[in-house]
């Protein structure tokens, strides 16, 4: 009875937490508009309702979110195991260098070559989080810090992949040679890009939620995540389950990279690391670490991103706005304290009221 | 031209010690934060932010008093709401630093377009640059002189930085309690000190420093503010300061370390090497630095263990 109730006041308080914030964020929104735009009215309009105005727009919102959920997921899993290794961005990175070098020079029946494509991406993304993880394990090297600079190594290496190996002469800008017919994935719905990666980010999440709560290596994950010492006394395998999960994680950013790649472009056109690996940041605390809430949060994120695009199409706003949001969100979800005395209030009431009961 | 004899050169040395400056600055800040007790992540954006509003704040102004003041001052604000966050909301202080570097590369840009209408750089506004200081005996030396003479005026506070961050950490007072306070809050906590204002302090005193380096950065090694311009060098300088053992002078040669890879990818360029391949080697060079530096300590300890 009172653990329930104190799951009950914990939901609550976190749900009010999260509108607030959600609300802060579209307050600063307007804020910052009503500051800079000559034409404020159309401004807000085309960000908070331009992506619902069409069927393209309302698809490029899940567009968006399918990248965003498998970095998020990475996020979530090597937070959950206490390590806070960057390296999201840099394994969708390689993923997706590693799923172009497969749907350029691999030829492959249709079915096949997009899962071989993806499956070498996810390969690759859990090799380069090997690496950190490795450091870390065998001689203590801060994964934080190495885990950065390797997400910069990779950026150039797969620019050095492309311009020597796979670029697309005829045109002035650096960008790959088309892929063959059979690589890209296959778009779901007419009238959007949305394509059949999203539905294996959908089916991800609801991997990631049984691997972390229905599985024995889902508890020894969340154990070393919630006390690394305890676990280990506990006579768990506390760096197998640090290393094994930061592969995990890396092998579903680089499937994510493989997917976004091909399904949504036919040639490799990035020039920097895109960002995902950070926004799956924000998106991983949006969804309170819990994987089934990733496909909301990435939702609302690629909102706000699309939003900004539109805003940025039609008026004089620009769209790192965004940027300033998500930052602002992170520092918020981020900061434990925030309406801790209240849910602490409760808590006391809660047991207090239940004590009079027993009595 | 011979790749030894170049990097014997003076021009070579004169550029090391150019690119080594901004990441001695941040360097040295972070290990003020880290002698604290306070992993600051949060460098690469607070040196993003402090290089943009410099250069905003001499062009508004109209001179280079008014650049310094708005550079430091956007340095300071970061930081105290960096504290704030950490200390007093008790948020992770990775997601904090994480939530200053997304803030500031969206800020810096959408900030940049305001004042310009460009979103590339900052050419079109009269930028103040720290002036250039020649050292009046040193200047007279042969090559000695020219090596390490004519720098930016940062450049020499950097050096001096590195004696105060010294004296502030090992002479002084509150130096004690920023290492006490470091090494064992609790303890700290339980003589009576208030780990929250001393850590406070701290992570403001490593905003001026941080913020100093990315002025350096638009306002000396440059003379505008380009997008993205730190590129990495805030983490790089975390990576100086852990190798550095936390310490002033172990910072600095961490950074110069990092920095000769940094003026050989510069040089490099010339060479029939893939440019990415040049490009990737300040940072393949920190992570390599950084795991021989961890073997050594693993193996130190392991020695120490044995002769127990």
């Amino acid at each position: 009875m009172k653990l329930n109730s104190n799951k009950k006041i914990h939901l609550l308080v976190d749900s009010v937490k999260m509108a607030l914030i959600i609300a802060i964020a579209c307050g600063l929104v307007s804020l910052i508009v009503f500051a800079v735009s000559e034409e404020p009215g159309a401004a807000i309009y085309n960000f908070f309702i331009g992506p619902f105005t069409s069927l393209r727009r309302i698809g490029n919102i899940v567009e968006v979110a399918s990248p965003l959920m498998f970095t998020a997921l990475a996020v979530i899993i090597i937070f959950g195991c206490g390590q806070f290794s960057m390296i999201a961005e840099g394994s969708f990175f390689i993923g997706t260098a590693g799923a172009m070098i497969v749907a350029i020079s691999c030829p492959l029946p249709a079915g096949i070559h997009p899962i071989a494509a993806i499956a070498f991406a996810g390969v690759l993304g859990a090799l380069a989080a090997l690496i950190p993880a490795l450091l870390k394990m065998k001689w203590n090297v801060s994964e934080l810090v190495t885990s950065i600079m390797l997400n910069y190594v990779i950026q150039f290496f797969a620019i050095y992949l492309v311009t020597y190996y796979f670029r697309e002469m005829e045109s002035s800008s650096l960008c790959s040679v088309q892929f063959q017919e059979t690589a890209t994935l296959p778009v779901l719905i007419a009238g959007t890009r949305i394509h059949a990666g999203v539905v294996l980010a959908l089916a991800a999440c609801a991997a990631v939620w049984l691997c972390m709560y229905r599985t024995s290596f889902g508890t020894q994950l969340r154990i070393t995540g919630d006390n690394a010492l305890f676990a280990k006394y506990s006579g768990l395998k506390v760096t197998g389950v640090m290393v094994a999960a930061q592969v995990i994680a890396g092998a579903i950013a680089g499937i994510g990279g493989g997917a976004e790649l091909l399904g949504m472009y036919n040639r490799f056109k990035w020039t920097a690391t895109p960002g995902y690996g950070w926004t799956g940041i924000v998106v991983a605390l949006l969804a309170r670490n819990n994987p089934i809430l990733v496909p909301l949060a990435a939702a609302f994120i690629a909102y706000l991103n699309v939003g900004a695009d539109i805003m940025a199409r039609s008026s004089d706003v620009g769209r790192e706005m965004v940027d300033i949001i998500q930052g602002v969100m992170m520092f918020l979800i981020a900061a434990e304290a925030l309406l801790q005395g209240w849910r602490q209030r409760m808590i006391v009431k809660a047991a207090k009221a239940e004590e009079e009961a027993r009595a | 031209m011979n790749l030894l004899q170049y990097i014997c050169s003076t021009e070579f040395l004169y550029m090391w010690i150019r690119v080594a400056t901004p990441i001695l600055l941040a360097a040295l800040g972070a290990a003020v934060c880290n002698k604290a007790g306070v992993v600051n992540l949060g460098l690469e954006g607070i040196m993003l932010i402090a290089a943009l509003f410099g250069v905003l704040g001499g062009a508004m102004g109209g001179n280079l008093f008014w650049g310094l003041l708005t550079g430091v001052g956007s340095a300071l604000i970061v930081s105290a709401i960096f504290a704030y966050f950490h200390l007093i909301l008790k948020a992770n202080a990775t997601l904090c630093g994480t939530a200053i570097n997304t803030a500031a590369t969206g800020l810096t840009v959408f900030v940049l377009q305001l004042a310009t209408g460009e979103k590339g750089n900052s050419s079109s506004l009269r930028s103040f640059s720290f002036p250039e200081v020649e050292i009046p005996l040193i200047k007279d030396i042969p090559v000695v002189g020219d090596i390490l003479s004519g720098h930016n005026a940062l450049t020499y506070v950097a050096i001096l930085m590195v004696v105060l961050v010294y004296i502030l950490l090992y002479k002084t007072p509150l130096g004690l309690r920023m290492r006490a306070v470091g090494e064992n809050p609790n303890a700290a906590s339980s003589v009576g000190q208030d780990v929250v204002k001393v850590r406070f302090i701290a992570i403001i005193i490593c905003g001026v420093l941080t913020g100093l380096g990315g002025m350096y950065l638009s306002m000396g090694y440059l003379d505008m503010f380009v997008r993205d311009m730190v590129a990495g060098r805030g983490f790089i300088a975390l990576a100086a300061c852990s190798m550095g053992q936390s310490t002033p002078v172990g910072a600095l040669i961490s950074s110069l370390v990092f920095a000769f890879f940094d003026g050989l990818s510069n040089i490099l360029q010339v060479l029939q090497i893939p440019s990415q391949f040049v490009q990737m080697l300040p940072y393949l060079a920190t992570i390599a630095g950084l795991t021989i530096f961890s073997i050594q300590q693993s193996m130190r300890a392991k020695r120490k263990m044995n002769r127990l």
